[in-house]
């Protein structure tokens, strides 16, 4: 175990180093047959973790609580706002306090920006933040980095293709930010719309990143190793029309993967629409819903080093 | 400098602290920043706007029998950071300093994020990381959202 490992709450990716990454990715690893239930863990035997759902998830939730019942683990918490005692006027900062006197530790999705830093502020337990409004999603990002090195050997030395809503996308803007601590080409794919913001690219600038940005998917597929798709969502159009004509050229098909290399890897953090067509799915260049799976091992290894932390 | 103060017609105090080079329009923000309106103090509190200065209009204000402390009037630099703090003693000038930005802003101005948890009611105080001067960029501690020049002035809480 690296005792470097110190953190008392984990709310946002920039908040760890390139050290801690490698750290939580190599535990990963060698969580995976205990996340596949071939092997037995028991190291967290008589732990409690609050799962606070302030609003719905399917795929976090569920790779929390499974991945702290592989190691032994029990949770409680609620999946819906209108089943805790928000719905009655509670603040956040006396549920985090309550919930932090029940279990040792807190996961936390909150609709507002801001919630886990909030949290963290209130609670004696971790707080692990999965998600606050447009806020970040630390370990989402953390899945996406273990994917990408498992599917390609490091996260280093890669192109990497980005596409979707790059403006309010809060996965992409982590992302981005996580894969410019490593040595990575990135090429952002989105409608003019629809770019990443102004201070990610400023900060891809400060740190001398190499990225380009495109209109269309095609443009550079051919050179890629790595895309990361992500839906465009209606909201973002003032008209339906509007939104068909540009959503359509973000759809990937089988056939539009035929330019790409043939090691090339599609990921996406789920749930798709359109925006991949199940064609995709039946190719080995489709890795999502391994992506998906890749969930559990990384957050066991999330609790078991803030645990020990 | 208090010469020209003298020519514009206000009326020297005899002590307490004179807040000169203020932005125009910004007089009562200043005040609302050093708690000077709903508070109960003894201090007589004026203020002067729309002041010919040979650097184009400015505010003034001014806070009898009171010397504020540099904690207090720093704050006033996120929304006026040229104003100057004059601290008077018998009608004279004893102190001059020009307000310096601070490294926090806690409690002076709401997110203009409405979705940060701050602007929901929950027992906390904003915060902000001062991280640009020219002009001045605060960085919400929680959603980290930006706020730039004329967006602090409007969100003084």
């Amino acid at each position: 175990m690296n005792l470097e490992f110190k953190k008392d709450h984990v709310v946002a990716i920039d908040d760890f180093t390139v050290e801690e990454i490698k750290t939580i990715l190599d535990l990963a690893e060698e969580m995976i047959p205990i996340a596949e239930g071939k092997e037995i863990n028991t190291d967290f035997e008589g732990k409690i973790l609050a799962t606070l759902f302030f609003e719905p998830s399917t795929r976090t939730r569920l790779s929390f609580e499974a991945a702290m019942k592989r190691m032994g683990g029990r949770c409680i918490g609620f999946a819906r706002p209108g089943t805790s005692s928000a719905k009655k006027g509670e603040t956040l900062a006396d549920t985090i306090r309550v919930a932090a006197g029940y279990a040792d530790m807190i996961v936390l999705r909150h609709p507002q920006e801001g919630a886990a830093q909030l949290a963290s502020n209130f609670s004696d337990v971790p707080v692990i933040n999965a998600g606050d409004g447009a806020g970040h999603h630390p370990t989402q990002t953390l899945l996406d980095l273990f994917t990408i090195r498992e599917e390609k050997g490091s996260i280093s030395n890669n192109h990497i293709g980005i596409a979707g809503d790059l403006k309010y996308g809060r996965t992409v803007h982590s992302l981005t930010k996580a894969l410019s601590m490593f040595d990575t080409e990135m090429t952002f794919i989105s409608p003019p719309s629809l770019r990443m913001p102004e201070e990610i690219i400023n900060m891809l600038k400060r740190r001398g990143i190499e990225f380009h940005e495109v209109d269309q998917i095609e443009e550079t597929l051919d050179d890629m190793d790595l895309l990361y798709m992500t839906r465009i969502q209606r909201e973002r159009f003032p008209s339906d029309e509007d939104y068909q004509k540009v959503a359509r050229s973000y759809h990937l098909k089988r056939e539009t993967l035929e330019n790409s290399k043939d090691d090339l890897k599609v990921m996406h953090p789920l749930p798709r629409v359109d925006e991949i067509k199940a064609d995709v799915d039946e190719t080995p260049k489709a890795r999502y819903f391994q992506q998906a799976a890749n969930g559990v091992p990384t957050r066991m290894a999330l609790l078991k080093l803030l645990q020990e932390g | 400098m208090e010469g020209k103060e003298k020519k514009i017609k206000i009326t020297p105090i005899e002590h307490g602290t004179v807040i000169d080079h203020i932005k125009r329009g910004q007089a009562m923000k200043v005040l609302r920043i050093l708690d000077l309106v709903d508070r109960e103090i003894d201090s007589i509190v004026s203020m002067a706007m729309n002041v010919n200065s040979s650097k184009g209009k400015k505010d003034i204000v001014k806070v009898e029998g009171k010397e504020l402390k540099n904690e207090e009037f720093d704050k006033i630099s996120l929304i006026s950071p040229n104003a100057t703090v004059n601290i008077i003693r018998d009608f004279e000038v004893v102190q001059k300093h020009r307000v310096e930005l601070p490294d926090m802003a806690k409690g002076i101005v709401k997110c203009k994020n409405n979705n940060c948890i701050t602007n929901k009611r929950e027992p906390i105080e904003t915060e902000f990381e001062v991280i640009g001067e020219e002009p001045v960029r605060l960085k919400c501690v929680y959603c980290e959202r930006e706020m730039v020049g004329e967006e602090i002035s409007r969100n003084v809480i």
